[in-house]
């Protein structure tokens, strides 16, 4: 009887978790419907801010005077450093440092772009206008913008109070690691360079915020999506008890790849802006904001070894390593570090380490969350080293592999500096990826290649992939007496509520904020299978307000943690709301709860199923009847289950960390063929194996991984957030951050394993973000391995653009030609931001003493001078000036100081000037020689200009052509107000329309 | 040419995926501003504002156009279709959308309605694409979530779907 029972149960319920199911969340996202946080109505009367951003890289803020901002058309307010010293405080930092990040520069600048001013007006073009009245004095200071600069012993302090650039020093050992080193025949170690790049999703940074007054509270909607540990922060950073910031997130985000995480900072500001203006106030990122100073993943400098037996075991590693964070220490960094620490081995059974990690600061955009987080930092170095010992110690790749990975019968496995690796068979994947990915007919490949001359190669890259990160780890950071003193720090608490309501709908809320991963789609899925019923009857919520959903320290969109954490306590919450149902339902129909089954939407006893009663019914009674509960039964349908994994303790005193529950892991073949005459890498097939454990939707997962590997090949090929000598920042829109488009992506292959974790309620393990570490040092692997018949080359850099891989196979670009009117290539000044230098010469048929004339006399400069409204003499031969100065479509108008010097009438002089606008610095200076020829003065100039700024950020593509036609345009009228105009007007129309690529 | 000043609102019509509407803009007013802002049409949307990412993709007298480089009075009486007017009267999916959904073409959507857009049009003026000709077309919008693959299986399905549907009319 049982039986059949059974057998009715499976055969009404098909199990919908591990399907490939459509999502739920789609209909909407195909017709215009979503509710990203922009689409969101507001309240009527909601003005709109703009951020006015630091043009300096590193300045003393010494005035700002918002006046004539405050009296523009449709402005409301403007908040500047004054009012968030009054009505905030500081973010509290992971390191106990003498140095302070408030929402808005208070007396210094440590960024291109941070915030020093919000202006909130009637709409966002009024703001944006009102920007450009506001007069700010900086003093600009030498800026730092490498960790080689930032950690010299005279380098200029970004916060001198705290003594150094370098605000967190921790140094790890773990095991034997002197005496493994001393013994092993082979030490290989290799320095590695990670570059500074984001995932940048296409939805920028929104926040509505609003202040409550009488209630000192705040009340906002922003695309913030977690870890909601930093909710406290932004509480405390604006004084309130957490429960009076009220935080809601939209459904719909456009993407996050924790990017979305740097909103915070500018949540709190928004909070301040409303409270300056009386009113709600809605601030929405753009695109050259997100770009300059949203975050960034940290750059890493980092210099491994490690000791190796001669068959490529390998017995001990040691990393060195330096992490750029930007101008602050914004949290949760310094979590690049630490969020990998425990699983340092990587995949490999390696039982000593030493570590040494330096955090710095630099005069670059605060780092922070992007996908991947630490991943991509630490296997470049490991991954890359795996390549290094191959080559060195002349053995097989896969043979040092093989040697070196964790064996399937150690797991769980306790990694050498804590992480507890939980379930796998990484030999099986490596296997799998050598047979389904073909690397037979790929080394074929490569061999026909090489005989023709032809650069191919093979790489490799094995990871291990954590996820549901341990919000203890960045404890890590802090001695252990340190951490004995803050009191210990640990766990991933995540939580999951499922309902059912009077007509027997079942709802779930989740904390997950979603950004496109189709949460909603999985969640019905899982509750679905527990309750016996089909995903579309079930609703999900995924908005999550702070103030009224359950919630917890480990809450948001981060650390892979949705199909191990959120989607395992969607189970476990809907098996207890099953199992009150199952009481209740037992009751009525007069059996034993563990008699009741839940199947094709219907409830019934397994020894009768002929007595089902549809779901809805069951359920409701509890509703309609509550005297009909059993005795002692609690009433409401309604259950908050909250978990946490249990292998996840705080850091030890030995700093053992598990930093998080689940380890994934990936093995990545990649072929690539490098172009000799171009430099440009093509991928021919690229193979990614995957074991996440239980794999809950398939189609979603594969989607996850298409995902990261796209990012990933952009950071391999061309990503780089790019910052000039001075700190300007180089990389302000898409046409300057390169980002992959559907040309540049090929179809990788993918392949499964399914080792379920046995520490996650469903057996289910991240994958999101596995390819994100893997994918740029594989291909980092099989370039090197490409060009390795031209020469040994170990130190890889990335992005492997064109240019950077001709480097690598000899041929620089070809030198410029000597052509005396060419503008030499942008460069990198020494001192300087985006560098611009010329040389050339022009005749003027007026003698050298009528030119030298002109020079002096402002009256004569100030028509001289290309867009020059007004020149006012400050001293002998220094002026102040107003110019206008056009690049592109954007023109700016420079508050200029102009000098002359080195006066040698009527022969020479240097001409300087400097300025600032509200798009930015720039500056520059020449020398000016005049020569007597027969048809009067042959003028030479030979100049240097440095611009920064908005204009650096956005328009460095068009920065030369601008700077020619004024240049032309000086020495023309130049020319024409010496008594002549220049001696050969048409020719030099003709030169200007060749450099404006006109003419020939 | 009609002048336009600065700083004074004007009246701009045009038509909304066959419905007529009429807003107020300023003379710099973007159109994606004005569709989403005033008129309400919040799926067409911003990821760049300097034309490189695609996703304010929509048609302007059926050619595919940024709205994000289109001031909002040039649009004055033309006709603009955007992502809402895609799916049928009672909201199904259209034969692109569904393919979309299929093939999970998407997954924060936020890209997905200038794509869908771009893609429409495209359709109509090369029904049989290939797959690099498909590829070439994405190349002017930005997905960060997707890798592309199946946002190109599904315009090629959606393509073959149509072509299918061409020879059976033309044999019936
Ligand atoms: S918003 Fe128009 S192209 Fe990016
Ligand atoms: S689906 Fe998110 S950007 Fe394309």
């Amino acid at each position: 009887m049982r039986r059949d029972g059974q057998a009715v149960e499976a055969g009404r319920q098909t199990s919908f978790v591990g399907r490939p199911l459509e999502r739920v969340e789609d209909a909407a996202l195909l017709t215009g419907r979503g509710r990203y946080a922009d689409d969101l109505g507001v309240k009527p009367g909601t003005l709109h801010a703009a951020v006015l951003r630091s043009p300096h890289a590193h300045a003393i803020l010494k005035a700002i005077d918002s006046s004539r901002a405050q009296t523009s058309r449709g402005v409301r307010a403007v908040l500047t450093g004054e009012d968030v010293r009054r009505w905030s405080q500081p973010f509290v930092v992971g390191v106990k440092q003498p140095m302070e990040h408030w929402s808005l520069a208070v007396d210094r600048v440590r960024y291109v772009g941070e915030p020093v001013a919000v202006v909130v007006a009637e709409n966002r073009y009024a703001a944006e206008d009102a920007l450009d009245l506001i007069r700010v004095d900086y003093e600009p200071l030498a800026a730092v913008v490498s960790v080689e600069q930032a950690i010299r012993e005279d380098a200029p302090l970004l916060h001198p109070a705290v003594g150094s650039n370098v605000v967190s020093d921790r140094s790890f050992r773990y095991g034997d690691p002197e005496t493994a080193f001393d013994r092993a025949p082979h030490r290989v170690r290799l320095t590695v360079h990670y570059p500074r790049n984001s995932c940048t999703p296409i939805e920028g940074g929104v926040v509505i915020a609003e202040y409550l007054p009488g209630e000192e509270g705040y009340e906002v909607t922003s695309n913030f999506m977690g870890p909601f540990s930093l909710h406290a922060v932004m509480a405390l950073a604006l004084r309130v008890p957490a429960a009076r910031l009220r935080h809601k997130s939209p459904r719909d985000s456009g993407g996050s790849f924790g990017v979305k995480q740097s909103v915070f900072p500018y949540v709190v500001l928004m909070c301040l802006a409303s409270r300056k203006a009386g009113a709600p106030v809605k601030w929405v990122e753009d695109r050259l904001e997100h770009l300059t100073a949203a975050t960034s993943a940290t750059g890493r400098l980092a210099t491994i070894e490690a000791a190796v037996e001669s068959d490529g075991r390998i017995v001990a590693l040691a990393y060195d390593q330096f992490d750029d964070v930007g101008g602050y220490l914004r949290a949760p960094e310094p979590a690049t570090f630490y969020r990998m620490h425990g699983c340092l081995t990587g995949a490999y059974a390696i039982p000593n380490l030493t570590v040494r990690n330096r955090v710095v600061l630099t005069n670059k955009t605060p780092a922070g969350l992007v996908r991947g987080f630490g991943g991509p930092q630490v296997y470049f170095a490991l991954e890359r080293l795996m390549q290094r010992i191959a080559v060195e110690l002349k053995l097989d790749p896969l043979e040092i592999y093989r040697r070196n990975l964790v064996p399937p019968e150690a797991f769980p496995y306790r990694a050498a500096a804590g992480a507890l690796l939980d379930s796998g068979n990484y030999p099986a994947a490596l296997k799998l990826a050598e047979h389904e990915g073909g690397l037979a007919e790929l080394k074929r490949r490569r061999d026909e290649a090489r005989a023709q001359g032809r650069l191919y190669g093979i790489g490799f890259a094995a990871i291990v992939e954590p996820s549901i990160s341990n919000m203890g780890y960045i404890t890590t950071a802090l001695t252990p007496a340190q951490r004995a003193k803050a009191g210990p720090k640990n766990g991933a608490i995540a939580s999951a509520t499922v309902s059912i309501d009077l007509l027997g709908s079942v709802s779930v809320v989740v904390a997950s904020a979603p950004a496109g991963q189709g949460h909603m789609t999985v969640c019905a899925q899982v509750a679905a299978d527990v309750l016996g019923l089909k995903p579309e009857d079930i609703t999900v919520n995924v908005e999550l307000d702070t103030q009224k959903d359950a919630w917890s320290v480990a809450a948001g969109n981060y650390s892979s943690r949705f199909a191990g954490a959120v989607a395992g306590t969607v189970h476990l919450a809907a098996t207890k709301l099953r199992d009150k149902l199952a009481r209740i339902a037992a009751h009525q129909l007069g059996v034993a709860p563990q008699d009741i089954a839940f199947a094709g939407g219907e409830v019934f006893p397994r020894s009768a199923p002929e007595r089902a009663i549809p779901f809805a019914r069951a359920a409701s009674s509890a509703h309609w009847a509550p005297a009909l509960l059993p005795q002692g039964e609690s009433l409401g349908l309604r259950e908050t289950v909250f978990w946490t994994p249990e292998s996840l303790a705080a850091p030890d005193e030995q700093d053992h960390i598990n930093t998080s529950a689940a380890y994934g892991f990936a093995f990545d073949i990649c072929a690539v063929e490098v172009d000799r005459d171009t430099g440009r890498v093509r991928i021919d097939r690229y193979v990614t194996t995957h074991d996440a454990g239980k794999i809950l939707n398939p189609a979603l997962a594969d989607g996850q991984i298409r995902g990261a590997f796209a990012q990933g090949v952009g950071a391999a090929l061309m990503e780089e957030f790019r910052y000039a000598a001075d700190g300007g920042f180089q990389s302000g829109t898409f046409a300057d951050y390169l980002v992959p488009t559907a040309c540049e992506v090929p179809e990788p292959l993918i392949l499964h394993m399914e080792t379920p974790s046995p520490f996650t309620p469903l057996g289910a393990k991240g994958l999101g973000e596995g390819n994100n570490m893997s994918t740029p040092v594989c291909i980092a692997n099989a370039v090197a391995d490409a060009l390795s018949p031209i020469g040994d080359v170990s130190d890889i850099r990335l992005p492997l653009t064109p240019a950077k891989v001709m480097g690598l196979i000899g041929i620089d670009d070809p030198a410029p030609s000597r052509s005396r009117e060419r503008a030499t290539e942008p460069a990198m000044g020494d001192g300087g931001g985006r560098a611009l230098t010329a040389n050339g010469a022009i005749e003027i048929a007026a003698p050298p003493e009528a030119v030298f004339k002109v020079l002096l006399d402002p009256q004569a400069l100030v028509q001289v001078i290309p867009g020059c409204h007004a020149l006012q003499a400050v001293s002998e031969n220094r002026y102040r000036a107003e110019v206008t100065v056009g690049v592109g479509l954007v023109k700016a108008r420079y508050e200029a100081e102009i000098a002359l010097s080195e006066l040698d009438p009527p022969r020479s002089l240097r001409l300087a000037g400097s300025g600032l606008s509200a798009l930015g610095a720039a500056r520059g200076s020449g020398r000016v020689t005049l020569e007597a020829i027969p048809t009067g003065t042959r003028l030479s100039y030979d100049y240097r200009a440095e611009v920064s700024g908005k204009v650096a950020a956005v328009g460095s593509r068009m920065l030369e052509g601008a700077a020619k036609i004024v240049l032309a345009q000086l020495f023309e009228r130049l020319g024409r107000h010496a008594g002549g105009a220049p001696a050969k007007r048409e020719s030099w129309w003709k030169r200007l329309l060749r450099l404006l690529g006109w003419g020939k | 040419m009609k002048r336009l000043e600065q700083g004074e609102r004007h009246t701009v019509s045009l038509i909304l995926n066959g419905v007529p509407r009429t807003g107020r803009a300023d003379n710099r007013t973007l159109l994606s501003d004005f569709l989403r802002h005033e008129l309400g049409a919040t799926g067409t949307h911003v990821g760049c504002e300097h034309g490189v990412c695609g996703a304010c993709t929509v048609r302007i007298d059926g050619a595919a156009a940024r709205a994000c480089l289109t001031l909002a009075v040039q649009a004055e009486g033309r006709r603009v279709d955007t992502v809402e007017g895609l799916a049928g009267k009672d909201g199904e999916l259209n034969d692109l959308q569904q393919a979309f959904r299929r093939n999970h073409a998407l997954q924060c959507g936020f890209c997905t309605p200038g794509i869908l857009m771009s893609c429409s049009d495209f359709l109509e003026r090369v029904p049989g694409p290939t797959e690099a000709q498909v590829r070439d077309m994405l190349s002017g919008h930005l997905c960060r979530c997707t890798g592309y693959t199946n946002i190109v299986k599904a315009v090629l399905e959606t393509a073959a779907e149509r072509q299918a549907r061409r020879e059976e009319e033309k044999h019936a």
